[in-house]
């Protein structure tokens, strides 16, 4: 049964999340020959439309107002649901990120409708969408659907194929006057901690570094590993702790989820609290000189050794071997 | 300031997961939500600074009755429990419902609750209450300040610091940093017996089970694929380091 979908895509640095192009492979899927809008907002974010209908969105809104600079529940709730009501959308996907899985769940209240959070695979049967999202920090997962109504769905980055971009494709681009009021909540300043470069939580490698690091200036020796295989840098809590990196780093139960390609982790012992964050990664590499390290539990391969020794080995290699594929 | 803290009672993260029939298996080990643990904390702290009350609410079985009486040990003065049996399909269309109709004829200042909870990790349950109640949230906060009706937050977000002015009635969502919840000392577990635990059914709000039947149903609940051991390597360390190479190379779609 082919469903009106509505992607509610997002901008960060200038530039659109993978997980909103990701959100538009999810789109398709479900759409079974309905329509698939998108949904823009911002401040300035107007040229960033086209780049969603070479990824398959028909119809793209863009609601570009100043009030828009910075996230606020209020403003981009009322800016959305003023997009929402137009596109009349039977099925939303965000992507399950700080922005998405607030404003989605403000939105979903506001609709009296149900919302599948942080989702990791997707089925759609003749009538229902069965929606898969890790529990327990990903010691399970359950699987659900919506039983009426708009159906709201987040999905965790990384999870869905980006589609091919095409820069044929066609699509409408309307811009919509959203009116903004009464903002309840204001940001004063952003302190950015995150460094510019690959997103921590849409990176395709993380090389994460621990403890076992043993001091800051060591810690950096990861960006170089990280910079050959175009990743992200990413840390334990010990880590950040042992103010070896900023917390804005941080991978487990606090911090962030990430499920890249490939997660190295590096002088990490590997607690529980560490692998909720990380246990879904494709391929999990795992170095430490400690054999009996948990880390191990949950490694594809492992190498028992001095990081100090195999990191700066392991950083040649793979320069060499991107080198040959270029 | 009349605070209002909102509670879950979650599995030990420490323990194992087993599902049977679809059901996960509830006789292991339950916690207070480590992010209401900071929600509490934060809590008492404003009361001390300020005056006024700590009301502790859980929405779960009669069981959460232990983790609120932990929290009036930590320095709630007053809990209430939410009796949400027979609820179908509930889910956090249904807490957030319970909860807006709990707080319909209460006055209250602030709201604070985890930014999510470890079992299902949505974070939905907190903007979708400040919604319901018309009042503004702000998630995922490391820093509260409140000076008369105005208040300055700090919020992570993704890692950056997001510095926020709002003004009370509000609903914040506690994120780790935000204090280092304190452990309840004996005499405090001792007092907390005493002080006030009221338990409340939906017709005590004058609810039906309809009312607040959730939005969503489980299908199925499954546990991970059991992953192959991990293969450790052997043999000199350069040939350790080029054989991962090798593999990851084959296994990994990232060269």
């Amino acid at each position: 049964m082919s469903k009106k979908v509505l992607v509610v895509s997002e901008i960060k640095n200038n530039q659109l999340r993978n997980v909103s192009l990701e959100a538009l492979t999810v789109a398709k899927q479900i759409a079974d020959g309905g329509e698939i809008q998108a949904a823009v907002i911002g401040s300035e974010v107007t040229n960033q439309a086209h780049e969603l209908v070479y990824y398959g969105a028909e119809k793209v809104v863009v609601g570009d107002d100043d009030k828009l600079k910075n996230y606020t529940p209020d403003g981009y709730a009322q800016a959305l649901e003023q997009i929402i009501d137009l596109a009349d959308p039977d099925v939303i996907v965000a992507g399950h990120t700080a922005i998405g899985k607030d404003v989605t769940a403000k939105l979903a209240a506001r609709k009296k409708a149900g919302l599948i959070s942080d989702a990791t695979e997707i089925e759609v049967d003749d009538q229902d969408i069965l929606v898969t999202a890790p529990i327990f920090s990903g010691k399970a997962f359950a699987t659900k659907k919506i039983k009426e109504g708009v159906q709201f769905i987040t999905i965790r980055p990384n999870n869905f194929e980006m589609g091919e971009r095409d820069e044929n494709a066609v699509g409408d681009v309307a811009n919509i006057d959203v009116e903004i009021k009464d903002l309840r909540t204001v940001i004063q300043d952003v302190v950015r901690k995150t460094t510019a470069g690959v997103d921590l939580s849409e990176a395709k490698v993380v090389v994460a570094g621990g403890r076992g690091l043993k001091s800051a200036e060591n810690f950096k020796m990861l960006d170089d590993l990280a910079d050959v295989l175009g990743g992200a840098v990413g840390a334990s809590r010990g880590a950040c702790d042992a103010e070896y990196c900023d917390y804005s780093l941080q991978i487990g139960q606090t911090g962030k989820v990430v499920t890249p390609e490939l997660y190295i982790a590096c002088g990490i012992s590997g607690a529980i609290q560490h692998s909720a964050g990380m246990s879904n990664s494709k391929v999990i590499v795992a170095i430490n000189k400690d054999p009996e390290a948990n880390i191990f539990n949950v490694a594809d391969y492992g190498i028992v050794g001095d990081l100090f020794e195999v990191v700066p080995l392991l950083t040649e290699e793979f320069k060499q071997l991107t080198a040959s594929v270029n | 300031m009349n605070i209002y803290v909102l509670m879950k009672r979650t599995f030990d993260m420490e323990e194992q997961i087993v599902i049977e029939n679809g059901e996960i298996r509830d006789d292991g080990e339950y916690i207070i939500n480590p992010y209401d643990e900071y929600a509490i904390e934060e809590a008492v702290q404003l009361r001390d600074e300020h005056g006024g009350e700590v009301t502790v609410v859980l929405v779960g079985d009669e069981e959460g009755e232990k983790q609120l009486r932990t929290a009036l040990a930590m320095g709630a003065d007053q809990a209430f429990l939410i009796n949400n049996e027979d609820v179908v399909d509930y889910d956090q269309f249904s807490t957030s419902n319970i909860l807006a109709a709990f707080f319909e004829d209460r006055e209250f200042d602030l709201i604070i609750g985890g930014n999510v909870s470890i079992d299902h990790s949505t974070g939905q349950v907190g903007p979708r209450l400040a919604e319901l109640l018309d009042i503004a949230h702000v998630s995922t906060i490391t820093s509260i300040e409140v000076s008369d009706d105005e208040v300055k937050l700090e919020r992570d977000s993704e890692g950056d610091v997001e510095k926020v002015e709002a003004s009370l009635p509000l609903l914040v969502t506690a994120q780790q940093g935000l204090n280092e919840p304190r452990y309840p000392s004996l005499p405090n577990i001792m007092k907390a017996k005493k002080k006030p635990l009221e338990v409340l059914d939906l017709d005590d709000l004058d609810l039906d089970e309809e009312d607040v039947e959730g939005k969503t149903e489980i299908i199925d609940q499954t546990l991970p694929p059991k992953k192959q051991a991990g293969r450790m390597l052997e043999g000199e360390v350069q040939d350790q380091v080029s054989e991962l190479v090798r593999l990851v190379k084959d296994k990994a779609k990232v060269i």
